[in-house]
């Protein structure tokens, strides 16, 4: 049998707000395939990154399963390098060793984790800032810096929650090309939040939209592109009728 | 650099100049009787005459201060991760450091004698009275800022507790921590000073003691100016090892202030 990288089934979960219980997911049913790219798309504040705090093992679902590798009894925390909207590096760190905190966590011996860390920076062009910390850093070098983090922590599985959402359009087009040089090269299973439809086109193998609060998947949609990916693909007929599809889609479910 | 270094201490040392003129002419001028408050030049004679004494006290006085603040950092970091290790340790720490504090220390020093006698321990004892309460707020403060995102991060790579602490919270937490710090170096001598005040064989606090009795005042000016250069060199010391242990924060300040550019 062939077996998912994610398959979460029926997921739901409120939160208590005071008195009030704010049902935040409904019913959410995902799946990514191994080495697949997948995007979440919905509506700001409509509870994708709970969604993502479940999968990563934070909070545990009120209803439903959610399996990873086919596992869905023993705890998640560890099972995918989970990459919160901030870059969140530790301003006491050089890059290496930002680089490197994962594998402090998994108690990696000091030198075997640095020489880990360097193949990475060299692998993906940064390093030259090895030794810098990362207040002297860009915003698109932080988060670059931040997805080898995630990548070094674990390569198979990655939970990237808006990653590039703060960056302005050229620097986030150079780091969404990045990602996918990166991503083929370590043959990841990607999982990625975002509201930007273009984006969620240019990247993914599939797109699923979710709706406003409480989420449910209101659509799965298969990108029609062709690997590898390039920016003037957003051009084509297919990625703008698509666009314009998804666009209409989710427009209905924004709230003012 | 030298020049920038003039620019930052410069106008200190103007005003501290022009502060020392004024009070050399009121005396010289008999503004004062001479014999209540001595010129600084008198001061400084004093000090001359006097230095290997008062070096002789200062060696029993910055050893108690020294020895003070290395336990006080000890036990206030101590503090501030159990303040932090939970709601309810934190319950049952707080209160009682606080009224730890509302203690007039300087009325606990005669106790200490009675105790201790005249041993170094109730000096120790007064100067951590003084200094280990900063250093522990400042670092649970410190603590408590961590990012929650931050933390959501750890434990999302399986990371425990203690490494937590270790790898996040806890080198977070330094620059508060060496706030902290500097207030309780600026504090211990006049903690061991104190501690001295009410009996000690040697020592600044108590040879100012003696010095008072004979009237020699300009001698009690002296020490005075001696303790404050102490204190002021403890400071001083407090943020070279900071700048050492802190590259990173000074590193990043230094981007903010001066408008750095970032790398591309």
């Amino acid at each position: 049998m062939r077996q998912q990288k994610l398959l979460l089934q029926g997921v739901s979960k409120r939160f208590r707000q005071g008195r009030q219980e704010l049902a935040t997911l409904n019913a959410v049913d995902l799946e990514v395939e191994r080495g697949e790219f997948v995007s979440l798309i919905g509506p700001s504040g409509c509870g994708k990154s709970t969604l993502f705090t479940i999968i990563a093992g934070l909070e545990q679902p009120d209803t439903g399963e959610v399996a990873i590798d086919g596992d869905a009894r023993h705890q998640r925390t560890g099972k995918a390098g989970y990459m919160p909207q901030q870059p969140l590096l530790l301003p006491w760190r050089t890059v290496e060793e930002n680089v490197m905190l994962g594998l402090d966590v998994l108690r990696v011996p000091r030198q075997k984790a640095q020489e880990q860390a360097r193949e990475l920076l060299k692998r993906f062009g940064l390093i030259e800032f090895a030794q810098h910390y990362p207040a002297t850093l860009s915003g698109g070098m932080r988060q670059r810096v931040a997805l080898l983090r995630t990548v070094l922590f674990n390569s198979q599985f990655l939970l990237l929650d808006e990653p590039f959402g703060a960056l302005d359009a050229l620097t986030r087009l150079a780091c969404q090309m990045w990602l996918l040089d990166l991503w083929q090269e370590v043959g990841a299973s990607v999982l990625f939040i975002t509201h930007d439809v273009r984006e969620a086109i240019l990247l993914s193998d599939r797109i699923y939209v979710l709706s406003a609060r409480p989420a449910r998947v209101l659509r799965v949609v298969e990108v029609p592109l062709e690997r590898p990916r390039g920016a003037e693909m957003l051009g084509d007929a297919r990625a703008i009728a698509l666009e314009q599809e998804l666009v209409s889609l989710l427009i209905k479910e924004q709230p003012l | 650099m030298k020049l920038r270094w003039l620019a930052y201490y410069g106008p200190a040392l103007v005003l501290a100049a022009a502060l020392l003129a004024i009070w050399e002419l009121a005396v010289s001028a008999n503004l004062t009787l001479a014999q209540s408050l001595p010129s600084p030049a008198a001061i400084a004679q004093a000090l001359a005459d006097n230095w290997d004494v008062i070096y002789d006290n200062a060696i029993p006085t910055l050893t108690e201060t020294v020895l003070g603040l290395l336990i006080s950092t000890a036990l206030g970091l101590a503090l501030a991760v159990l303040l932090d290790f939970s709601v309810w340790t934190r319950r049952a720490v707080y209160p009682l450091l606080i009224v730890s504090q509302t203690i007039p220390i300087v009325a606990l020093a005669p106790l200490m004698l009675i105790w201790f006698g005249f041993t170094i321990a109730p000096k120790i004892i007064v100067v951590m009275l003084y200094c280990f309460f900063p250093i522990a707020v400042a670092t649970a403060d410190g603590l408590a800022s961590a990012e929650p995102d931050l933390l959501k991060l750890l434990k999302s790579m399986g990371a425990s507790r203690w490494q937590i602490l270790w790898l996040v919270r806890l080198p977070g937490a330094l620059p508060a921590f060496f706030s902290g710090l500097r207030i309780a170096a600026t504090y211990s001598v006049t903690g061991a000073i104190a501690g001295e005040f009410v009996g000690a064989e040697k020592g600044l606090g108590i040879y100012m003691v003696t010095s008072t009795y004979s009237k020699a005042l300009p001698v009690v000016f002296a020490t005075i100016a001696v303790t404050a250069l102490l204190s002021l060199a403890l400071f001083v010391l407090v943020n070279l090892i900071e700048r050492l242990a802190l590259p990173w924060y000074h590193a990043s300040r230094a981007a903010l202030t001066m408008g750095q550019r970032p790398l591309r």
